[in-house]
């Protein structure tokens, strides 16, 4: 497939989209559905001044920050379940339980112990990109290939060299799905603790909006969280090539 | 060198027992390069197995070097029959082999030049950097010798290690073992169902009957140590020894009633 072909592919259903967005907007006099010119005006003013700095990066600071307890949390507790039988036997079911709570709900009682600042939007992340990190883990260092963890044995290949060059290795495809899970639930749940108890961040911002009856502004929030999306799981599927470039050459 | 002393292994689970190995006794001499031979099923893989100390014995023992064997002997190398499963897919071709030298205190410069000279051995200094899925399953298999080599065993063994490559393939993948043989005279055990394999490669050849095994015979091969493909297979000899394995292995499969092969 040429480049030009790919282009014309990626951004086309877009661009119809928003096309048909524009069109069918354009002489709406609707207060709660605004015209997209007008939310487009809204976007520019909005968000390309100093709320950058006060609202976007904050928001992905924690995002980020509570990504990444949440992949050193899930990768390191899912190879030590994964490696151990007997210790999966035994927090299986409580795993399933913690699982089960949506994070949401978990919001007034952190709120409880960890306040209504940083920290607490932080740990409502990982409470949700966690588990998905965590049981891709378990199971993809429980798929380990036999002939090749006999080959380790035979080789005396142990300890830190058999967990660096076996274990996370095989595990990889398996715990690169669970992260790739892990960043739209963190999305999610970055603007839904900034929802409550917050003076800053994209949640935050766009509840503002709504009840402060700006609604091209609540719109173009909305709008920029999409972006933001996409251009995360851009980043994330350049990480992916990168780790998992054996991989994908096998198939 | 290596000495096996009534090996019994029974597999018990699911509630069945399976005795796959009976009563195995044989010794290989240091330097000494023995093929395995049995019908399929008769527990060649386990035995190899017990021998690496990846499986544990039921009963009877086994030495290696004079050290009883309790988990993988230290100078031991094995080679797989699943060489596309025994490489590891993420690292290159070079770093395949330097794996398990990371434990010895070699120098980068020593390591280097024992991966390239083993590569080099196995016809495979151009495809270092290559990963192992981008070889040929006979490559492949080469790359697992070259990892065995670079180890520098005292013993080698290899469970059927040509079974699934193509007749060609395998025929310059046997010539390549009597060369690593010849050249670092280590001790070799090397499995088969193929007669003619185990023949051809051989010193001695061991036979074995189908589970519960035991040895049903053991056979000097009396032929000169220089062998090749064409030379030594329409040799009169080998027509010989050929003939006395078959008959001794067909004799052993025989009274097997059918449906109840063992597995």
């Amino acid at each position: 497939m040429t480049i030009l072909r790919r282009t014309a592919l990626v951004f086309g259903l877009p661009s119809v989209l928003f096309a048909a967005w524009w069109v069918f907007s354009a002489g709406s006099v609707d207060f709660y559905r605004p015209p997209l010119s007008s939310i487009l005006a809204a976007f520019a003013e909005t968000w390309f001044g100093s709320r950058i700095r006060d609202d976007v990066l904050p928001s992905l600071l924690r995002l980020a920050a509570g990504y990444s307890l949440a992949l050193v949390l899930g990768i390191g507790l899912g190879v030590l379940i994964g490696l151990s039988p007997r210790l999966r036997i035994a927090v299986e079911p409580v795993l399933e339980f913690l699982r089960a709570i949506p994070p949401p709900v978990l919001v007034p009682i952190l709120i409880l112990f960890a306040g209504i600042g940083d920290l607490m939007k932080v740990l409502v992340v990982v409470s949700g990109c966690v588990w998905p990190i965590l049981l891709n883990t378990v199971e993809g260092v429980r798929a380990i290939d036999p002939v090749l963890a006999d080959t380790c044995k035979a080789y005396g290949i142990r300890g830190a060299d058999r967990l660096r060059h076996l274990v996370l290795r095989s595990a990889s495809p398996q715990i690169v799905t669970g992260a790739r899970q892990a960043l739209s639930v963190g999305i999610i749940l970055m603007v839904i603790s900034e929802m409550f108890a917050a003076s800053s961040g994209l949640g935050f911002t766009v509840v503002q909006f709504q009840r402060g009856f700006q609604i091209p502004e609540m719109w173009s929030g909305v709008l920029l969280l999409g972006l933001l999306g996409v251009l995360l799981s851009g980043l994330f599927r350049l990480v992916e090539r990168r780790v998992l470039a054996w991989y994908h050459g096998q198939r | 060198m290596l000495d096996v002393k009534h090996l019994r292994k029974v597999y018990s689970g699911h509630g069945r027992t399976v005795e796959a190995i009976g009563d195995l006794t044989f010794h290989v001499a240091a330097g000494e390069f023995v093929t395995v031979v049995g019908p399929s099923g008769c527990g060649k893989t386990t035995l190899l197995r017990c021998i690496a100390g990846l499986l544990p014995a039921t009963a009877g023992e086994i030495r290696v070097d004079g050290r009883p064997v309790s988990g993988p002997p230290p100078g031991l190398a094995v080679v797989f029959q699943e060489y596309g499963r025994s490489l590891f897919p993420w690292l290159r071709v070079a770093d395949n082999v330097a794996l398990p030298l990371r434990r010895r205190k070699l120098s980068t410069v020593e390591r280097r030049k024992r991966v390239h000279d083993a590569l080099a051995a196995v016809g495979l200094h151009d495809s270092l950097e290559a990963f192992p899925w981008q070889l040929s399953g006979g490559m492949q298999q080469r790359v697992a010798i070259a990892r065995a080599v670079a180890y520098e065993p005292r013993v080698l063994l290899m469970d059927e290690p040509f079974a699934a490559v193509d007749a060609q393939t395998r025929a310059d993948l046997e010539d390549l073992v009597r060369d690593v043989w010849r050249q670092l005279r280590i001790t070799m055990v090397f499995v088969t169902h193929d007669i003619d394999e185990a023949v051809y490669l051989g010193q001695r050849v061991v036979m074995l009957s189908r589970s519960p095994t035991h040895v049903l015979d053991e056979l000097t091969v009396d032929l000169p140590d220089e062998r090749d493909q064409l030379g030594t297979r329409s040799d009169p000899g080998f027509s010989k020894l050929r003939a006395r394995v078959y008959s001794q292995i067909r004799a052993a499969k025989a009274p097997v009633d059918l449906g109840k092969t063992a597995s």
